[in-house]
């Protein structure tokens, strides 16, 4: 290429590397950073008799004695349970696949398919299927369960762990496709050698796969336990609307329904905070883990 | 990633039987509700309520006549098609350039900026919505499509810088210094070597990012609330607000809501498969 254009100069190299950052920053400022003051802001200012706003913490008191706030809090604590059961189920389906039966490639294409699906229409079919007269209870009764038979979403016993089973549903083939995928970057010499070393099935993958799995399963837990807090209000506003009464209601559903329902802003931030701190806390928590976990290997 | 798999030894196929039985119960209750989908959007109501599990019979394509002509599905399908193509444009552009500075130049703050994106991937949108419902009601961009473009823009930006630095990352370095010797400036780089060589990471994370936009409700809930601003997902729900007494046509809605994500996994699994895996693997 012939040389056309002198040498930059040496202050436009200095702040090249930020104007190519400028177009990003913006967005990020607008959409996470300026959205975040705000709700701080205004989680803390409450209307006195006279129309003057002053600050107090009236607005996380009054969410204090809300008894729907520690339900919804509850909620998202339950939902953390399904974590284990949906990484447990991944994982052996993604050894299972890994083992090279006839037509993986097949069943990975369909166990992955429902990660695709947008959860409102996973949300609406499940309706259906959860119904009176849905399928699961229809199995039920075939196979002479009647008395499991539920109004599954209607019970405010079983509409959270409901839910949950919707959840794993939909969110299960992640799982798999990112194990199956460490798996395959394995060494196989080592398995074989634990084949050789005369290592039974179940010996061969706690001993030698799990560890070696370790980094992308924390990667997925993390991952789906941010989920549980931050990402189910499609699958709640679409399934059950936070009912019956508010047996489902979850966190960021209150907010939305705080914030555009029952338009009480200052609650609805105070809410958003405690999500955003409870957030937060995971993530300090799990890098906390991560530094100590690499303490004790080095 | 190589799509082959270690085989072990001495396995026959009597022994696969279990394996196969239990792959193919979790296979049957991964498309059910696909199936269940497809089924009830040709049926009847009459043959609905006769028969909630069976095939069509007979099989109609009333419901989606009517999906078409009784709902705004067109319009709504026509408005997720626009955010979608925007917020991705918008998104890689910014991203892309902002990943190039920081997989390529020294510069302070780098770190920082970089982990501050890990960061931000974990904030829940429920906490901003309410600050820029504000934003967008004072600068008049409720109910315009244009709102959500610029939330999901932003949105989509940390994820996507943190995988795009990390594929930048793999390129060859003397590539680079080839390029700067020939009197290339940074800006030439990025536009005729780190782009084109970067198409695979590229299409991947606009397959991904796309299964994002398409599919949220939450945002699209609150700025989109005028019947003709709605995209597709609360579009939706207005749609089975209006019909809950035919569950045909609500099904026939959201078949035709799914379909073209379906169409994307057919062609394109591997691009989910590797997008997806791409943000663990680092």
């Amino acid at each position: 290429m012939p040389d056309k254009k002198p040498p930059p100069r040496l202050a436009f190299r200095k702040i090249e590397p930020y104007l190519y950052l400028a177009p990003a920053t913006i967005l990020i400022i607008l959409v996470f950073i300026y959205p975040i003051i705000q709700i701080i802001q205004s989680s803390l200012l409450e209307n006195t008799a006279s129309g003057i706003k002053t600050v107090g913490f009236t607005n996380y008191r009054l969410v204090s004695e809300d008894p729907v706030f520690w339900t919804a809090l509850q909620n998202n604590g339950k939902l953390l349970f399904s974590v284990p059961f949906m990484t447990v189920l991944a994982l052996i389906i993604a050894i299972l696949l890994f083992e090279h039966v006839r037509g993986w490639l097949i069943y990975r294409g369909l166990i992955f398919l429902p990660y695709i699906l947008a959860i409102p229409v996973v949300g609406t079919t499940f309706v259906y299927l959860l119904g009176l007269n849905g399928i699961v209870n229809t199995i039920l009764e075939s196979v002479g369960l009647k008395f499991l038979t539920q109004d599954w979403l209607g019970s405010a016993t079983w509409v959270i762990p409901s839910i949950s089973m919707v959840i794993i549903y939909r969110e299960m083939g992640f799982g798999v496709v990112l194990f199956l995928a460490r798996l395959m970057s394995l060494e196989q010499e080592i398995l074989e050698a634990a084949e050789i070393d005369g290592a039974n099935w179940w010996q061969k993958h706690i001993f030698v796969t799990l560890p070696q799995l370790a980094g992308v399963l924390e990667f997925f837990i993390v991952v789906e336990l941010i989920t549980m807090l931050s990402w189910v209000f499609a699958y709640v506003f679409t399934m059950t609307g936070g009912g019956p009464g508010f047996a489902s209601t979850v966190m960021e559903f209150y907010i939305w329904k705080h914030a555009f329902a029952f338009r009480s802003p200052g609650i609805a931030s105070a809410l958003a905070v405690v999500l955003l701190a409870t957030t937060t806390l995971l993530i300090v928590l799990q890098l906390r883990l991560r530094r100590k976990s690499l303490e004790e290997t080095a | 990633m190589k799509e082959t798999s270690y085989r072990p030894s001495g396995k026959n196929l009597l022994a696969a039987i279990p394996t196969q039985i239990v792959l193919i119960f979790f296979s049957i209750v991964a498309i059910y509700p696909v199936y269940y989908m497809v089924v009830t959007a040709f049926k009847t109501r009459q043959n609905w309520l006769h028969d909630q599990f069976g095939l069509p019979n007979p099989i109609t394509w009333q419901n989606f006549a009517d999906a078409f002509s009784r709902g705004n599905i067109p319009l709504w399908f026509g408005n997720s098609v626009i955010v979608t193509i925007f917020s991705l444009i918008v998104s890689t552009a910014v991203s892309t350039l902002a990943a190039y500075a920081i997989a390529r130049f020294r510069f302070a703050g780098r770190a920082l900026y970089f982990n501050s994106m890990i960061a931000l991937m974990v904030i829940p949108p429920a906490v901003l919505i309410l600050p820029l419902f504000v934003l967008m009601v004072n600068i008049s961009l409720i109910n315009t499509l244009t709102s959500v473009i610029i939330i999901y823009s932003g949105l989509l930006i940390p994820f996507s810088i943190y995988l795009l630095v990390s594929f930048f990352r793999s390129l060859p370095p003397e590539l680079f210094d080839a390029a700067a010797i020939d009197g290339c400036t940074n800006l030439d780089t990025f536009w005729r070597i780190t782009l084109p060589l970067s198409t695979p990471a590229l299409v991947t994370l606009v397959v991904v990012n796309a299964l994002f936009v398409w599919n949220e409700l939450l945002i699209a809930l609150v700025f989109l609330q005028s019947e003709t601003a709605k995209t597709l997902m609360p579009g939706l729900t207005t749609f089975k607000g209006h019909f809950t007494l035919n569950e045909p046509l609500i099904m026939a809605g959201t078949l035709i809501a799914t379909i073209p994500m379906i169409l994307l996994y057919l062609f394109g699994q591997r691009l989910f498969v590797e997008g997806l895996v791409a943000g663990a693997v680092k």
